[in-house]
């Protein structure tokens, strides 16, 4: 009789999740994928993903979602829309409590991911829908003609500027040091593009407004000099967090919150992965999360060959 | 129900959802957008299991420009939950189907 419901247990249904998905069920391990939500994650989000290879002419991210969950489906992957509440890893056979049942499995993989990160500034949340918005490709259209703010320096932050210039008529993109983190061509293509206006060294202290955002207070932080910007939406793409509530410290991870694991993705749990952007890795990409989960579910599987229970 | 989530225009929007005798909600999206599309599924199924006790429709906000305009939605998805012609509740961006499946049993 098993002892157990899976052989392993995908905590995510990002690229890291649905690419685990596909090489286990292909691995013809019994395998279960939660995801939360619905599949994609964040580039769910993504207008447009162009340095993914085998997509010469680029494509929507929530295209790619589609096409990635098409395939691990074509190999039998089940996917449950569950959330897990927390995890118990005490024993060889870990506990996985979800919503509405406990479930037990001897591998996990934890490809939960990130979500944008807030600012922490007054009137981020009460304009949250109003003005407010941590995704371009959902809200961009409703600043047509308009004036908008956007705030970071790297990849997200460039890349989704430059397709707000689609809408909106003026693009300030607030970045709080003197240059851009993003790769070179995003940033070559904002400098050429009139209607970004880059705003250096600069940070937002509050977003403010009667019912909709009006304007945004500024700080230049070399001059101390504090300035009012009147705009009609503020887009925060100033990096991401980890999604580890459920995780406790059931795993050892870094200062800021992301899981470690080595080479092989193992955690300090034997049997636990991490795959993806919720693990400590020095870039986070489609290509690199899927390059992860392949990795991930090759020592799950060592691991369940020479489990002895 | 067979039926799939009925899409509502600006022109019927006062008698389909203000005036419906069960509670509605208005799922509020547009062909560009990436999470709008993967909610759709997540729609279907609670429209399943929750049948004619609760109205389930959806509104493109790219062809109906009056009424996301009156709820002055400047994001989506957004999901307006309405109980006798009044909102009961706005969730803005994608959320889990145990959130939805929860504010709709209050709404009965």
């Amino acid at each position: 009789m098993k002892q157990f419901d899976h052989d392993l247990v995908i905590i995510g249904g990002g690229p890291a999740g649905l690419t685990a998905g596909l090489y286990a069920a292909r691995a013809r391990l019994n395998t279960l994928l939660v995801e939360k939500i619905v599949p994609g994650g964040q580039i769910l989000v993504t207008d447009w993903v162009e340095n993914y290879p085998g997509f010469p002419e680029g494509l929507a991210g929530a295209e790619l979602v589609q096409r990635m969950t098409d395939q691990a489906k074509r190999f039998n992957l089940p996917i449950e829309s569950n959330e897990v509440l927390s995890l118990d890893l005490s024993q060889p056979i870990k506990k996985i409590r979800l919503s509405d049942r406990e479930i037990l499995a001897p591998a996990i993989i934890i490809a939960s991911g990130a979500s944008p990160k807030r600012i922490g500034v007054p009137g981020e949340d009460k304009f949250y829908g109003r003005g407010v918005s941590f995704c371009g490709t959902c809200d961009g259209p409703f600043f047509k003609n308009k004036v908008v703010a956007a705030v970071g320096g790297g990849d997200t932050a460039v890349q989704e500027s430059q397709y707000l210039t689609k809408f909106a008529r003026k693009v300030y993109l607030i970045h709080r040091r003197d240059k851009l983190r993003a790769a070179k061509i995003l940033q070559e293509r904002a400098l050429a593009n009139e209607k970004i206006e880059i705003v250096w060294d600069s940070v937002i202290t509050a977003i403010e407004g009667q019912k909709d955002v009006e304007s945004i207070q500024l700080q230049n932080r070399k001059t101390g000099e504090t300035t009012s910007l009147p705009v009609d939406g503020c887009f925060i793409w100033i990096g991401i967090t980890p999604n580890t509530e459920f995780l406790g410290d059931a795993v050892r991870c870094d200062d800021y919150g992301f899981i470690e694991a080595n080479a092989h993705m193992e955690t300090s749990v034997p049997g636990v992965y991490a795959a993806g952007d919720v693990r400590n890795t020095p870039l986070r990409q489609i290509a690199t999360a899927v390059g992860d989960a392949a990795i991930a579910v090759s020592s799950a599987e060592h691991y369940l060959e020479n489990l002895t229970l | 129900m067979a039926d799939g989530i009925i899409e509502i225009d600006d022109s019927h929007f006062e008698a389909d959802v203000i005036k419906a005798q069960q509670p509605v909600l208005v799922d509020f999206w547009a062909p560009w957008c990436g999470p709008c599309r993967a909610m759709a599924p997540v729609l279907e199924e609670l429209h399943g299991s929750f049948g004619d006790r609760i109205k389930i429709m959806k509104c493109n906000v790219d062809d109906n420009p009056v009424t996301p305009a009156k709820f002055e939605i400047k994001s989506i998805p957004t999901l307006i939950f309405f109980k006798n012609g009044k909102v009961f509740e706005q969730v803005i961006g994608i959320t889990t189907k145990s959130k939805l499946e929860d504010t709709l049993k209050k709404m009965l």
